[in-house]
């Protein structure tokens, strides 16, 4: 009885460790890790997390904070839509508005996590710069606070950015609060503007705290610390989406990061992405069933000759805008798709598979 | 409720193995054909395919004799060119290339949220009030980045199909929020916001002190308006009042706009659907509409779950074929190896390889499909009374008439 060798294993197993196969070489050369330099993102430490509804950019953007912590720094993961993805993608209670230890990266790395409040965001800064302690109560039975965190344009987006921005800026005992920020942020297509609203406010707001408070945090996101990264699905509407997001970043003055593929599947060849299983027909599938000792029933044979068809296409697709993504010429990762979903465990390989391709 | 009948015949029909996991069917037909119903909406939260199965319906009620039009929000660009919609223009297209046997057609339109309100704007204010209005910095952020604005403007569209009165049905795509419940929350904001006591302070600061109406305020008012221009500043705070005026003379009741339109959507003739992916997150996003609109008495059709995963090959479990890869990888490594001759024209090492690849894919496919069953399973206890209906997941995606056919079958 002879053994699985582990390439073996690799190539065609664990469909995670094949797809992360084809990628390492990938990221060989879409890599822009300069000589010396650990990771692909050294001296950001702002990392803004986008992507189409779907794309799973919630799961990215944890994956990110815990790949980033990992040996022994702090991060922190910062939600700003308020449904509370991050408590439910971490398995705990709901989150508050506070900065809490939601979990442990493997050397030590700690990753805290906060679900910023739009509403006690704004009495913070309130209280904060102009001590507006009770005045602040009798705004929020005008109406006031609702206008400015639901209505007023741009103004909650304002608080948002705010609050991630003051968090990347913390400094305690002379060192950075956080080592790096992570942001669950809006979708692609709002996120131009969502992180421009500072722009627009400090044009609205010509002078005036606001008017200051808007300008300082858009010399933080313009800055060479952050980088906005955009998560995408091998599919045409998400890379589309993608493509006009990265344009749209770019057109606006927003360091665009690099672009994370999520659910990637694996080619049936782990070592050619072009042959995709097209050479299998029915006399070898019944062959190779055969050998393994299932009875190839007709029914059987054609069922599982359409699924490698299905595969097939579906491969052919994902090559396509697999070539479109790497067009753009930025940095690219590659997250297998867990068949099981995503768990806690799962969070943790996708982190791996971040921290390998040279994330962090 | 029209056209939802228990579906046990056909779930028992389905042409794979894989039954539903509980929950009556839904069909689209009885609810399309029937002509009392006027207005389907569908929702659920960005990424489920909201546009596509809105279009697909659409589609298929023109093909089945109803003058429709479908009123989408930011389609695929390809989905829309398909539909022969080329420019953002808010005038509904006619869509080429549909069966008309029946006597139906099909009209499309995508929605321009800053448009809408500019038309809103110039058809209530004399030109001079409407130019100042559309000049004022703070209304063209409102009009084009509030969050809650391609909402309010959808609904406002959508009444506005309705009153025009020359459509036999309305299709509704909702905004692509990360919230389903958006939809139904964001305009009645705006509205209140705009009429509400706020904004009369803010549009009459100097008056306040004296009036009877607010006099219960007037001790903190002075406060609360140097409070606020101290925090907005006095620049952005002129804009805002100077737009509030403008608005407030011209065409108050907001909110009644948003009240009539709601209360639409709450009437008999139309239906919501609600759209969503076998996922954790979008089916409980799911789950919170369904909930909702049943406090708010409007009228669910059902759920359309699409990218359902299927198989015809169930026979072979997930583990079995996981375990026949590792028996065919094994016997591949022995061969090449020498440990083991090939058997005369028996598989080479890779074609069991091939085969075994295939096999990894199938264990993976049942797993997903297993995990796709346990969360639709989750909501259908919760909501055993919401008929649901599974598209399954197409290879590519779609973007002509052809694929919103197909789509349109398995709706039906």
């Amino acid at each position: 009885m002879t053994r699985v060798t582990p390439a073996d294993r690799a190539r065609f197993v664990p469909a995670e460790m094949v797809s992360l196969d084809c990628v390492s070489q990938a990221t060989q050369h879409d890599s822009p890790r300069a000589a010396g330099a650990d990771t692909d993102w050294e001296g950001v430490r702002l990392h803004v997390v986008s992507g189409k509804g779907g794309t799973g950019k919630t799961t990215v953007a944890a994956a990110l904070a815990l790949a980033l912590a990992h040996g022994g720094q702090r991060t922190l993961l910062v939600e700003v839509e308020g449904r509370q993805g991050l408590a439910q993608l971490f398995e705990t209670a709901e989150l508050p508005y506070e900065e809490r230890k939601i979990a442990v990266a493997p050397g030590g790395g700690e990753v805290y996590a906060l679900a910023i409040d739009p509403e006690e965001a704004l009495l913070d800064y309130l209280d904060m710069f102009y001590h507006l302690g009770r005045t602040g109560k009798g705004l929020k039975k005008l109406g006031a606070i609702d206008f400015a965190t639901t209505i007023a344009p741009g103004l909650r987006d304002v608080l948002l950015t705010g609050k991630a921005c003051e968090a990347v800026r913390r400094r305690v005992k002379g060192v950075w609060a956080y080592d790096a920020v992570v942001m669950d942020a809006p979708p692609t297509g709002r996120i131009s503007r969502f992180l421009n609203v500072n722009t627009e406010v400090a044009g609205l707001a010509k002078f005036g705290p606001i008017h200051s408070q808007a300008e300082a945090v858009m010399r933080v996101l313009r800055s060479p610390e952050t980088a906005v990264h955009l998560v995408t699905l091998l599919e045409e509407m998400p890379v589309q989406e993608t493509v006009d997001g990265v344009a749209e970043l770019t057109g606006t003055g927003l360091p665009v990061g690099g672009v994370v593929v999520n659910m990637a599947r694996p080619p049936l060849h782990a070592d050619d992405e072009t042959d995709t299983g097209r050479a299998l027909n029915a006399e070898l599938l019944e062959a190779g069933l055969r050998a393994a000792r299932v009875r190839p029933t007709k029914a059987l044979v054609a069922a599982l000759l359409k699924e490698a068809e299905e595969h097939a296409g579906r491969i052919v697709l994902e090559t396509q805008e697999r070539a479109t993504v790497r067009g753009l010429g930025l940095p690219m990762y590659e997250l297998p798709l867990l068949a099981d979903g995503v768990d806690l465990g799962g969070l943790y390989r996708l982190a791996d598979a971040l921290r390998e391709q040279g994330v962090a | 409720m029209t056209g939802v009948r228990r579906g046990a015949e056909r779930a028992a029909d389905r042409t794979t193995d894989r039954s539903p996991a509980g929950g009556p069917a839904l069909e689209v037909d009885p609810l399309i054909d029937d002509p009392d119903t006027r207005i389907v909406v569908c929702c659920g939260s960005g990424g489920v395919g909201k546009t596509t199965t809105a279009a697909a319906l659409a589609l298929r009620a023109a093909e089945r004799g109803r003058d429709v039009v479908v009123l989408t929000i930011d389609p695929a660009r390809r989905l829309a060119q398909s539909m022969g919609l080329t420019e953002l223009d808010n005038t509904p297209r006619k869509v080429p290339g549909v069966d008309r046997t029946k006597g139906g057609s099909l009209h499309a339109m995508m929605l321009d949220m800053k448009r809408t309100f500019d038309e809103i704007v110039e058809q209530h204010a004399d030109p001079e009030r409407a130019r100042q209005i559309l000049e004022n910095p703070f209304y063209q952020s409102l009009s084009s980045s509030f969050a809650g604005t391609q909402e309010y403007m959808a609904m406002e569209k959508l009444g506005q199909l309705h009153g025009g009165g020359s459509w036999d049905l309305i299709v509704v795509d909702t905004p692509p929020s990360r919230s389903a419940l958006d939809f139904l929350d964001a305009p009645q904001r705006l509205g209140s916001f705009l009429d509400g006591r706020l904004i009369r302070i803010l549009s009459a600061p100097a008056k306040v002190g004296g009036r009877g109406a607010l006099k219960f305020l007037s001790a903190g008012v002075g406060l609360m308006t140097g409070a606020l221009s101290k925090v907005v500043g006095t620049h952005l705070l002129k804009d805002i009042q100077t737009f509030v005026a403008a608005l407030d003379t011209t065409f108050g009741g907001f909110r009644k706009r948003a009240d009539a339109t709601y209360k639409l959507l709450q009437a008999n003739g139309t239906a919501f659907l609600v759209v969503a992916a076998p996922e954790k997150d979008a089916l409980r996003e799911a789950a919170y509409f369904v909930e909702r609109l049943d406090a708010e008495s409007m009228p669910l059709a059902g759920l359309v779950l699409n990218r359902v995963h299927e198989t015809r090959a169930a026979q072979l479990s997930a583990e079995r074929s996981a375990a026949a890869a590792e028996t065919l990888i094994e016997l591949a490594y022995d061969q090449e190896e020498g440990a083991d001759e090939p058997a005369e024209d028996g598989p080479s090492a890779e074609d069991l390889r091939l085969v075994a690849g295939l096999l990894t894919l199938h264990a993976e496919r049942l797993r997903m499909i297993g995990r796709e069953e346990r969360v639709r399973t989750r909501f259908t206890s919760i909501h055993p009374d919401v008929p649901v209906v599974e598209v399954p997941a197409l290879p590519g995606d779609v973007h002509d008439l052809e694929g919103l056919r197909a789509i349109g079958q398995h709706l039906a």
